[in-house]
């Protein structure tokens, strides 16, 4: 079997990924990169705003502050402070790391990264070029692996001595020797053949879960798998019932369905509407942003151009008010014909000013769905974009509860909350992409012997049983089962009875998925592929609809009917997942969330903290208030 | 307004295959990669095709439809007649590793041969500072989603192996110009990108620019400005010299 040794093998090549393998080798590491598509297609090349980065180019207001309790506020304080702290105080620099490494941004009249608007974001912060600012991240990234292989060639003669791109190949299982990470197990999709990675640090930096739902922006990678090897190998995952459904995807032909409408529309003018010609977000702002937002239209509209004197439109709320205020008109039958509602910026700008600022909008309308963006409105609706919860980690290193293992980017867990903003996870790839490499290198540098490969053979026994069974189930029915179940049941609006009922189905699911059955051979079998991805997407879909039925509140990203309200008790919370090394079941405990610290807290005014926080609570930051103003 | 329509589609692995018949249904809206999807799902399981973001924006899913280079998730069904067969193949320039997929190492070669952006070495990250303006020209060509659809169609190696040593294809030499053109980069690349990339294999019949699904003016905006530049710069190293001092 093939075999190969590293120091640090990274799971994952999108930005979190190939940032922590270039930390790595800039640490003088011997990495590896493992990815599932080609190198240079991973998730981030789809995001399209931009990345989040304090660097006051805009507006010399912003600074890392701002942008923290934005993020905060964002995720409804439920975040790991110290990770939305390190995210706000590093992004600048991540960002202009990347312009050094051949990056180009749109830029300012004065020749700096220029910055946009985006929901949550008090200043305009979003660096970005025009809407494909992921394509610009992800090759700037790739190029800078490149850039060190010529320079390992120039040394060694080898463009491959220190870091190495595995593309098109699949990890299985992360193989352990005493309690600590020894290396992964994969298949190459090729040839089907199977490959062992001898490591000692492995840093998982797999994205998300998307793909248990119908309607979801993203692709098929999307099926859970670090989040599912890190809860085999022994790691906990905390915050899975938090998921974002971003508000605007395309609703329409049926074969588009869920595919984003960037957020950008809306901050660059972009207006919602119902059937009725309604602007109804102003029906929506809910009490703890009362004072953040106008509350006519007019006011708003005067936002674009003059944000010292207006507050901002409604539209620009955080993503989970858009999406729970758009699903609601559907439901009350103010919906546009196609089921979703109407996203208008043809009334708002010129022709010009739309395809220069939104091209890759246009060009998806008008190539797929015959809708000409500068002349009449888009209709949109709720998808599944996003997962806060993921693989529990320390903020400074990426490190998880297993030695050895580190995670970043959207497979972690914490940073966002209950409710991640627009543009944060470009920038969280980068700051904490970074963090991981280089937790992954100190990890090995104080490592006295290597841990040995052991679990080879049973992983091995894994993977090819779809293959060797003679008859049994469809792996993509179980899939269309599993995506109907999770989009209708465990969905934007949730409620106990229906949860329940979706974790009957996902207990019968996972029986029947143990006798898939896959026809065709090893090499780029799309049917085998899928019956091993089922495992996954199946223990995460457990993990979100176990945590969903237990938290009893409704925030950001989870949002239960029959709990309508945010519970302050709930918010020092987090639902901590984990499974043994079979997934037989997943087992979840309540674990509370450390107090902020007294420099960040009073960071706050009261006011907007006695809004979320417990009367206990209120009491610590009084004392910490009257700690600083003695001190000063 | 669901339809059965006809499908045929390469399958085989490695150099053997051929052209097998599907019937398959189609729905409203629907793109060939949905139908490719239709098939995986109901009659050829392991129908092997690359895809990802179903969008137009990773470039994952090039294929040939009816003979011509195109991304399946942006060819609507509606561009063809419910009669018309839709003859579905691998990208030919490229070795086949199973039905749609092959094997695109090439390019991934060519981009490591290509040296990297090299900066000034005084210009410290978050000083950078350019006009939209001079940005804009590399920003075109960093719209490239690596489709490898113009390398696939560029007649210098779509029919000629021997010359896959010595050319880089339309979209490595669109990536020299863009690293020329960028306001800050201080590499020399004219000499190498004739003598070691090829560029005079060019002869400039735009079949690249006319298959590219980002509508990048690969040959107007890229090439024959490199060649000019080329050309210049054979004439006069001060030309070079004095346009790069005085882009800044
Ligand atoms: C349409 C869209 C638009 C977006 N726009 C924005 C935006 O404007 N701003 C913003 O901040 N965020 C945006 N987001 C979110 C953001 O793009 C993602 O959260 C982010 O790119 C995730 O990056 P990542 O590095 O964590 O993972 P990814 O980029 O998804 O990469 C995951 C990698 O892991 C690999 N992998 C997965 N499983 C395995 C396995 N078992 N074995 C081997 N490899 C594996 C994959 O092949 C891939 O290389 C958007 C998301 C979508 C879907």
């Amino acid at each position: 079997m093939e075999r190969h040794e590293y120091d640090v093998v990274v799971i994952g090549a999108g930005g979190a990924g190939l940032r922590a393998a270039i930390e790595a080798r800039q640490q003088g590491k011997r990495t590896a990169i493992i990815c599932k598509s080609l190198f240079g297609k991973a998730h981030t090349v789809m995001a399209e705003g931009g990345a989040a980065a304090a660097m006051g180019n805009v507006n010399s207001d912003d600074n890392w502050m701002v942008h923290f309790r934005d993020t905060m506020r964002g995720g409804k304080f439920l975040n790991n402070w110290r990770m939305a702290e390190l995210h706000a105080k590093e992004a600048p620099d991540r960002v202009w790391e990347l312009e050094a490494w051949g990056a180009l941004f749109d830029r300012t009249k004065d020749g700096k990264i220029s910055q946009r608007n985006f929901g949550g974001h008090e200043y305009p912060r979003l660096a970005h070029v025009g809407d494909r600012t992921g394509l610009e991240m992800i090759r700037t990234l790739q190029q800078r692996v490149v850039a060190l292989q010529q320079e390992d060639f120039a040394v060694h003669g080898d463009y491959e001595a220190y870091i190495k791109v595995f593309a098109e190949c699949t990890v299985t299982r992360l193989l352990k020797d005493d309690g600590a990470i020894s290396g992964a197990f994969a298949y190459w999709r090729e040839t089907g053949k199977f490959i062992v990675f001898d490591a000692p640090a492995v840093v998982l930096a797999t994205g998300g879960i998307g793909k248990s739902y119908v309607v979801t922006s993203n692709s098929w990678e999307y099926t859970g798998d670090g989040h599912a090897l890190a809860l085999l190998a022994g790691a906990q995952l905390i915050n899975m019932e938090f998921i974002q459904f971003h508000p605007t995807g395309m609703v329409w032909p049926p074969s588009v369905r869920g595919i984003l409408v960037t957020e950008s529309v809306r901050g660059d003018g972009g207006v919602l509407r119902n059937s009725l010609g309604e602007r109804f977000m102003f029906n929506y702002v809910p009490d703890v942003f009362k004072d953040k937002y106008a509350t006519s239209e007019e006011e708003g509209d005067r936002w674009y151009t003059d944000q010292a004197n207006n507050r901002r439109p409604p539209e620009l709320l955080p993503r989970d008010e858009v999406a729970r205020a758009i699903n609601a008109e559907v439901k009350a039958g103010r919906g546009s014909p196609q089921g979703g509602v109407f996203l208008d910026v043809s009334s708002r700008l010129p022709a010009a000013e739309i395809i220069k600022r939104l091209p890759s909008m246009h060009h998806q309308f008008k190539e797929l769905a015959d809708v000409d963006i500068t002349k009449e409105p888009m209709q949109v609706g709720p998808t599944c974009h996003y997962i806060m919860g993921g693989v529990e980690v320390d903020a400074d290193t990426g490190a998880a509860s297993v030695p050895g293992l580190f995670a970043a980017g959207e497979v972690s867990g914490g940073m966002h909350g209950s409710n991640r903003l627009g543009g944060n996870s470009l920038s969280d790839l980068l700051v904490f992409g970074r963090r991981a490499g280089a937790g992954a290198s100190q990890y090995v540098d104080g490592l006295t012997r290597r841990p040995a490969v052991t679990g080879v053979e049973e992983a091995m026994a894994e993977a090819v049983a779809p293959l060797e069974r003679g008859g049994g189930e469809n792996p993509y029915e179980l899939h269309h089962e599993l995506q109907r179940t999770m989009n209708e049941l465990v969905g934007i609006i949730r409620k106990a009875g229906e949860v329940g009922d979706a974790l009957d189905v996902v207990e019968k699911l996972k029986e029947r998925a143990h006798n898939t059955a896959s026809t065709g051979g090893k090499i780029y079998n799309p049917g085998w592929h899928l019956a091993l991805d089922l495992r996954n997407m199946l223990l995460v879909s457990e993990c979100v609809a176990k945590a969903a039925l237990i938290r009893e509140e409704s925030r950001g990203g989870h949002t239960r009917d029959d709990y309508p309200g945010m519970s302050p008790d709930w918010r020092r919370k987090l639902l901590v997942c984990s499974a043994p090394p079979d997934g037989s079941e997943v087992t979840v405990v309540e674990k509370e969330q450390p107090s902020m610290r007294d420099d960040l807290i009073t960071l706050f005014d009261r006011g907007e903290l006695s809004k979320y926080v417990t009367e206990d609570e209120l009491a610590e930051y009084d004392a910490a208030l009257a700690a600083k103003k003695r001190e000063s | 307004m669901g339809y059965k329509a006809k499908f045929r589609v390469w399958r085989g692995e490695g150099g053997d295959g051929k052209l097998e018949d599907f019937t398959v249904e189609v729905n409203e809206g629907e793109v060939v990669l949905d139908v490719i999807h239709r098939l995986q799902a109901t009659q050829a399981p392991d129908l092997a095709v690359r895809w990802n973001c179903k969008a137009g924006k990773c470039g994952s899913c090039s294929m040939e439809i009816n003979g011509k280079p195109r991304l399946g998730c942006m060819t609507r069904m509606s561009t063809f007649e419910e009669a018309d067969t839709i003859t579905v193949t691998p990208m030919r320039t490229f070795p086949v590793i199973k039905d749609l997929v092959c094997d695109v190492s090439f390019n991934y070669q060519k981009a490591r041969e290509i040296p990297s952006f090299t900066p000034p070495a005084d210009v410290r990250p978050g000083e950078y500072r350019m006009q939209q303006i001079d940005v804009e020209r590399s920003q075109e060509f960093r719209k490239c989603i690596e489709c490898f659809m113009c390398n696939n169609v560029c007649h210098v190696i779509r029919d000629h192996e021997e010359n896959k040593t010595n050319f880089a294809g339309p979209r490595f030499l669109m990536r020299i110009a863009e690293l020329d053109m960028h306001p800050y980069d201080v590499a020399d690349r004219k000499d190498a990108a004739q003598e070691e990339h090829g560029l005079g294999y060019c002869n400039i019949t735009k079949c690249c620019t006319e298959v590219c699904p980002e509508h990048i003016k690969i040959t107007d905006n890229a090439l024959i400005p490199m060649k000019e530049r080329v050309v210049d710069r054979k004439y006069d190293p001060l030309v070079w010299l004095g346009n790069k001092i005085f882009r800044r």
